[in-house]
């Protein structure tokens, strides 16, 4: 269980006073402050933590986050932004002396410009409201998190999220060209804009992926990319996970980089077999899906040399999908992943650890130990072209030891990550889940660097407090 | 002249040393001039140090795995010998590290450090990402001399801060690398250029437009005006260039499909990859400015915007020029004054976009404002953030803007 700061007692006995001030900078409904309704506020993705706030507010236009800001910073009052909620990491978890400040009302789409290929759009937009908005003009924006119905753009930046695609179209910070932010104190500032790469300082690469921890974000430019001309799957499916990770390598090594490189394991199999009926082999240990991209006949030249390349790693089957709806099959079962193990285990802690895909077999066994030791079942999914695992460690929430030891089991195999060679989180934050690992993979010296970072942005540490740096510096 | 400065500077010889030398600075407050093998020193401002310290003695790659799409070195080591490397596996570092060594007028050895510091992207930038977008991780010492790591050797990696992204083109005013880690992708089956003939400036930029928005995934995309347009082999006269890097079968389809697409901007010609190899070796290392006298700029600006500003800088002050990333990187060359520095930053300003005096003499880089200033909310973060990394502002005081 993560500890919080303990709220500051004079805000909590200020909150009428603070929520008074709040209501004259915002529109009746933009602002919430009864309990009843405050409560959808408590949790985020990381639905094992929650916390009431103490007040939400809904701005529509940046002035009006400016004049939140300024205001909370006047009165020392500490800020949760949030986007979707989504964050699987508890990056979005509200604190019972702080204000929640809620983006998602700021939803339009500002710009769209397919000559110099880019859409700027307010922080609330969502991920698949990028692309819907240009997909008419055949366009797309890459970046395509399991929860882009939902999550947006301005969370997405927060997290730097990624997708099934990054492999290919990168993650989000590869497909940024400018932000609009709001400072602590309520200063607005631009950052990068219509054009590549600003002289001076990576201001744009430094905020994607921060958290929430040094400024608010309002606006994002992003790049639009042309969609290809077609798509098609394949699956293959081995008889162990070992085989599956070199066949993985054999891949890279051939030159071919697929859009999509999805592995999962016999537990993930079964459960999203069950679940989607997909025509998932039963049988097999470990099984990838393959995705490429181009014309019709590019598509079938990749995949005849990757069918090529899975035929030497003995697979128990290669199935290639000869139309879109086989493509559509294929897929099916991995997007209804999290879904299909929350039917198995309604409680479950989805990690993110990374490794390098060299030491994929090794980690997948020492994770199937640990959880033959622990009593926890686990499947595995995971962007296999890059090493981001994605084990699902499955627990009852009624039962506070099997979180606590679901919890353990989870920070036992991100541990292990580090240990060889990877990171904690490849794509969902630290948040407060992975806080107190933080000294796993960093040094005293280099936790502080960070901090001093946070503090130049946000001297009070009034944003987004109690995430991604540990309460107590680690000791030396 | 660059053995001689070497010679001068400290170059200690593993991260340790520079560590030891940047503490030993730090505890006496003496500025230090950081840098590789010195090969960018005419770029940006002067600096005022006492001493240089150099990462040209750290080198050697200290991990490459092909199959993992990762490569590890020492920031010392020099460009050549990582192209080298990763050729022999059938690699190449994405960025296509550019080489400035003739246009800045250098004969010492670009090292992987100063092309990581300099954030240095190639034509390949507008549709595979700069070189900050393939650092995966990094090793540096901070100017009170403890060595900090980021990133990693993964190719996903959101754990903390991103230092990666901010060490990548701060030019050594944060910390001195010591080490970079980065992506690294399989060479191309084949390449080829389309190229376009006799268009204007509008014209050129909505071909490469046209192009860069098709579904062939084309690489590169320049415009060369007829004024310099002889100095990229195989050109002479005003021409767009598309490139296409893939395997021989969707080179030659795509290829057929793209100039299809472009026919309505006139006829197509198609370099083969020899050719492309050799026409974009010049635009990298811009070599179509590279015997102009004077001061040297990159304007980056959105793609529609390039022709407009190329047009005010020609008619300010009979401006050479020419055009990368699909228009939005401006290639200026013009007179050394403050007059037609002034006017490229108005240009670039209009257009929303930003500007960095690449090459002038010294005399220049030190009166002007060689980046954009920063709107004073941000500039009160830099200055907090440089103080975060270099409280005693020893590391490359003032390379990138006066008094900071
Ligand atoms: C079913 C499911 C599948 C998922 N799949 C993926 C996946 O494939 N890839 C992936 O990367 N992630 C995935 N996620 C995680 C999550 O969707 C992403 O982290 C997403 O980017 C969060 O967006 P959000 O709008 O929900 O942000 P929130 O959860 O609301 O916030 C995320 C963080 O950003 C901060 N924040 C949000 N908006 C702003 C803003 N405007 N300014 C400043 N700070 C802000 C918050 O304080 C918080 O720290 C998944 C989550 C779920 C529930």
């Amino acid at each position: 269980m993560i500890t919080q700061l303990p709220p500051r007692q004079d805000v909590l006995a200020r909150r009428d006073a603070i929520v008074a001030g709040l209501r004259r900078l915002l529109p009746p409904d933009g602002v919430i402050a009864e309990k009843l309704l405050l409560k959808p506020y408590e949790t985020d993705g990381l639905t094992a933590y929650r916390q009431v706030p103490l007040a939400v507010v809904l701005p529509e236009t940046t002035a009006q986050v400016a004049a939140i800001m300024a205001f909370l910073h006047r009165e020392g009052v500490r800020v949760v932004p949030r986007g979707a909620g989504t964050s699987l990491s508890g990056g979005a978890l509200p604190m019972q002396d702080a204000v929640v400040l809620g983006l998602m009302r700021m939803n339009r789409i500002l710009e769209i410009d397919t000559a110099d290929r880019l859409a700027v759009v307010q922080a609330g937009v969502t991920n698949i409201g990028i692309t819907q908005a240009v997909q008419a003009e055949g366009f797309f924006y890459a970046p395509d998190p399991s929860s882009q119905l939902a999550c947006m753009i301005g969370g997405n930046v927060n997290m730097n999220a990624g997708g099934a695609h990054c492999l290919r179209y990168g993650v989000t910070a590869n497909n940024l060209l400018g932000l609009k932010i709001v400072t602590v104190d309520g200063q607005v500032i631009e950052l990068g804009g219509a054009h590549l790469d600003a002289a001076g300082y990576d201001w744009l690469g430094l905020l994607t992926g921060s958290e929430g921890q040094l400024a608010i974000v309002t606006e994002v430019t992003v790049r639009i990319l042309r969609s290809p001309e077609g798509a098609r799957a394949m699956l293959a499916a081995f008889r162990a996970n070992e085989v599956a990770g070199a066949c993985v390598a054999s891949i890279i090594a051939s030159g071919i980089i697929p859009v999509a490189l999805e592995f999962m394991d016999r537990p993930a199999i079964h459960a999203c077999e069950a679940f989607a009926h997909a025509g998932y082999p039963l049988d097999a240990e470990a099984m990838l899906i393959i995705e490429v991209e181009g014309s019709p006949a590019e598509q079938d030249e990749l995949l005849g040399r990757l069918r090529d390349i899975c035929a030497r790693h003995d697979p128990i089957s290669v199935k290639v999908s000869s139309s879109v709806a086989e493509s559509a099959a294929i897929w099916k079962g991995r997007k209804g992943a999290f879904g299909a193990v929350g039917r198995i285990s309604p409680d479950y802690l989805c990690m993110d650890g990374v490794i390098p895909t060299s030491r994929l077999a090794e980690v997948l066994r020492r994770i199937g130990e640990m959880s033959a030791e622990r009593g926890l079942q686990v499947a595995n999914i995971f962007h296999a072209g890059d090493g981001n695992l994605h084990p699902l460690i499955m627990f009852d929430a009624n039962d506070p030891d099997s979180f606590a030891r679901a919890e353990r089991f989870g920070a036992d195999v991100l541990t292990l990550c580090v240990e060889v060679g990877g990171c904690l989180t490849g794509e969902h934050g630290v948040g407060v889940e992975k806080r107190d690992l933080m000294g796993v993979q960093f040094t005293a010296t280099e936790l502080d660097q960070q901090r001093r970072i946070k503090s130049a942005f946000d001297p009070g540490w009034l944003l987004n407090p109690s995430k991604v740096f540990p309460l107590q510096p680690a000791p030396a | 002249m660059s053995a001689r400065l070497l010679a001068d500077a400290l170059a200690p010889a593993d991260e340790a040393g520079v560590a030891a030398s940047v503490r030993a600075a730090f505890e006496a407050g003496e500025p230090l001039l950081v840098q590789g093998n010195g090969s960018k020193r005419a770029m940006l401002r002067p600096v005022q140090a006492a001493r240089a310290l150099s990462a040209g003695a750290l080198s050697g790659i200290t991990l490459y795995s092909p199959q993992e799409l990762v490569l590890s070195a020492r920031a010392g080591t020099m460009v050549a010998d990582l192209n080298a490397a990763v050729a022999a596996q059938g690699q190449q570092i994405t960025a296509e590290i550019p080489d400035f060594s003739a246009l800045l007028g250098s004969t010492a050895a670009p090292t992987l450090g100063g092309a990581v510091a300099a954030n240095l992207s190639g034509p390949r930038r507008v549709a595979w990402g700069a070189m900050r977008d393939h650092v995966l991780g990094v090793r540096a010492v901070n100017g009170t001399g403890d060595i900090i790591r980021s990133g990693g050797r993964v190719l996903k990696n959101v754990t903390g801060l991103d230092l990666c992204k901010l060490l990548t083109g701060s030019h050594g005013t944060l910390a001195v690398l010591t080490e970079v880690t980065l992506k690294v992708l399989p060479v191309p089956e084949r390449r080829a250029t389309l190229v376009l003939r006799g268009l204007d400036p509008v014209q050129g930029v909505a071909a490469l437009a046209a192009a860069l928005g098709s579904p062939y995934g084309v690489s590169a995309a320049a415009y060369l005006p007829a004024s310099v347009s002889h100095r990229v082999p195989g050109l002479n006269g005003a021409a767009a260039l598309v490139r296409l890097e893939d395997f021989a079968s969707f080179v030659a389809y795509r290829s057929e499909r793209l100039r299809a697409d472009l026919s309505a901007f006139g006829q197509v010609e198609v370099l083969d990859d020899a050719a492309t190899l050799a026409a974009w070796a010049a635009v990298r290392d811009a070599a179509p400015l590279v015997d102009e006298p004077g001061a040297i700029w990159r304007v980056s600006v959105r793609p529609s915007a390039g022709p407009r500003i190329a047009a005010v800088l020609e008619r300010m002050f009979d401006a050479r020029w020419f055009l990368d990333w699909g228009g939005g990187l401006v290639w200026i060359a013009g007179p050394a004054t403050a007059a037609a520095h002034d006017a490229v930053c108005a240009a670039a300003r209009e257009a929303g976009g930003t500007w960095t005096l690449l090459r002038a003499p010294e005399a220049l880089r030190a009166a002007v404002a060689v980046i954009p200033p920063e709107p004073a909310p941000l500039a009160a973060i830099a200055r907090r953030v440089k103080a975060a990394f270099d409280p005693k502002g020893i590391l490359n005081p003032g390379r990138l803007r006066a008094g900071e």
